[in-house]
């Protein structure tokens, strides 16, 4: 019997996804042949706005960007624009900013742990997980006075201070994540049923990930090594560590990279809050920003882009976002050929999907 | 076993243990002290200088200096705490605490006291008296100024006059 093709329309709004992608999923019985994504559902004319705005003031609406990585697009901004007006950020502000964007990390892949789990059905795994988020979330409010939102960031370096009692804080919570997660780490990685829903599926080899550019653990997982943190923004040139890559490439690899990337973040804090030195929190910045400058930055779901072009005035001339979601919606699409169809909603969590931030 | 069921240790001590989440808003929510909640503003103190109004980047701020009014738009307002930042008085605060559900988009009004407009209101009319007065002075003096310049134009152009009348009726006389 000739086998039936149909498309099956999934999202903007879809049950197992809180996220406004649309797939157009061309099927054949139970196989994906084909998906074509579309997005721009929720555009907000970043970069329109920013012709408006003083680009002091841009730092608050940068940050919002996302709301998960929210602190990380933040300092993205406004590394650019010091970087195209020579300001030197004081080296207790870089520090700062580096605790502040692990910790934000670790929430981040702590909430895609519990969306996956929730995406194959565990759901006291889930809430775990997102018990576990709780303690850096308490973290980061107790920090910077908001739970994903931090408005620490301004340019020339950052408005409050990790007091010595706050460090205390930070380091017992990072105690107690590290040991609640190693439980969950075994439960990820060794429970039959879990294995049973991400071994082998959407597979995805290093050279189709350098072909469609895909970034972040995502590209990690296959084998890539992109992890824009050795470019040593921030305080990394001065941290040791290593990027996580696992040469196996299917949904499981992605997990396992995600938990120990979690292990990894909480070292770095450790280490930056060990040798956090003294001085200013932030240098003032006088005049208006001339030039153009090409930021990287590694946040959570990969490597976003920050291009900002000034012309001496109070607004920014230009300013383009490109988010990791956004490079690896290619990859994405490559995992749903040949997926079963109940695999689906797993796939797309596996890529991190924030179109929210891919959208602007 | 170990494959099968390694959450079930976690999952047992869950079931026994109280719940992780409060009973809010019965029991009460903690915030620490840098919680971003709401602006909050010792009107007062304010001097209606309208820069927390300029520098606030959803434009959820209102002065009006005549009236010695603060008007903010709550619900347009993102916490993000610039104008906190940019206030020269430092008269506006963050405080914890989130803004309440509330039915209809409304914005709060912040009004000055009589006294203090009343104060700000004899400050500016001493002000504008001085001011008065120091334009009245000025004005006299420059008065006082075009006029001697006048005087001393006056008295060096006469005795020119007089110089020339000689000569032209000598002039004169020629014609004749
Ligand atoms: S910046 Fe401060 S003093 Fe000036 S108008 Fe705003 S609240 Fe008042
Ligand atoms: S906190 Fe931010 S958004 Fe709210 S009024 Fe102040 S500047 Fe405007």
């Amino acid at each position: 019997m000739a086998k039936k093709r149909s498309v099956i329309p999934f999202g903007p709004q879809h049950p197992v996804l809180p996220e406004p992608i649309h797939l157009d999923l061309m099927v054949e019985d139970e196989k994906v042949i084909k998906a074509i994504p579309s997005i721009g559902f929720i555009h907000r004319g970043l970069e329109s706005l920013v012709r408006k705005k003083d680009y002091n003031e841009m730092v608050y609406v940068a940050e919002r960007t996302c709301g998960i990585c929210s602190f990380m697009h933040g300092m993205g901004y406004c590394e650019s624009v010091e970087h195209i007006m020579g300001v030197e950020v004081p080296v207790r502000a870089r520090y700062l900013r580096t605790v502040w964007c692990e910790m934000s990390r670790i929430h981040s892949h702590l909430l895609w742990l519990g969306l996956l789990a929730d995406g194959f059905g565990f759901e006291s795994l889930f809430y775990q997980c997102w018990r576990i988020r709780e303690r850096i979330l308490d973290m980061v409010e107790l920090t910077t006075g908001g739970r994903l939102i931090s408005s620490v960031n301004k340019v020339g370096g950052v408005i409050r201070d990790i007091e010595p009692d706050m460090q205390t804080a930070i380091l017992r919570a990072v105690k107690e994540i590290e040991k609640e997660l190693r439980v969950v780490q075994k439960t990820f990685m060794n429970d039959y049923s879990v294995e049973s829903r991400l071994k082998g599926v959407g597979v995805l080899t290093k050279k189709e990930v350098l072909e469609l550019g895909c970034t972040g653990p995502f590209a990690r997982a296959s084998g890539a090594n992109f992890d824009m943190r050795v470019r040593g923004y921030g305080a990394y040139a001065d941290l040791d560590f290593d990027p996580i890559i696992s040469p196996v490439g299917d949904s499981y690899a992605r997990c396992d990279v995600r938990i120990q990337e979690i292990f990894q973040s909480i070292d770095l804090i450790r280490q930056a809050l060990g040798q956090l030195p003294d001085g200013d929190l932030s240098v003032p910045v006088k005049g208006n920003p001339d030039g153009e400058y090409f930021m990287r930055v590694e946040q959570p779901r990969g490597e976003a882009v920050y291009y900002v072009r000034a012309s001496g005035k109070k607004n920014l001339d230009r300013l383009r976002i490109r988010t990791p979601t956004f490079a690896n919606l290619p990859g994405l699409c490559k995992t749903l050929e040949g997926a079963d169809y109940a695999d689906i909603p797993l796939l797309i969590l596996t890529i991190d999907p924030c179109i929210s931030c891919t959208e602007r | 076993m170990s494959r099968i069921m390694p959450f079930a240790m976690t999952m047992l001590k869950n079931l026994v243990s109280p719940p992780v989440t409060k009973n809010y808003p019965e029991s009460p929510a903690v915030y620490p002290e840098r919680s971003r909640g709401h602006i909050e503003i010792t009107v007062d103190e304010c001097i209606s200088c309208g820069l927390c109004v300029r520098s606030c980047p959803t434009g959820a701020l209102e002065v009006d200096k005549t009236a010695g009014s603060w008007t903010i738009n709550r619900f347009d307002c993102i916490a993000c705490g610039y104008c906190v930042e940019k206030c020269p008085k430092k008269c506006l605060h963050m405080v914890p605490g989130y803004q309440e559900p509330m039915m209809e988009k409304s914005s709060a009004s912040y009004q000055k006291s009589p006294e203090v407009m009343a104060a700000e209101a004899a400050k500016k009319a001493e002000a504008a008296k001085k001011a008065a007065a120091a334009r009245a002075a000025r004005e006299a003096k420059k008065k006082a100024e075009a006029e001697a310049a006048a005087r001393a134009a006056r008295e060096i152009s006469e005795p020119a006059q007089e110089a020339s009348q000689p000569a032209k009726q000598a002039r004169q006389e020629v014609t004749d």
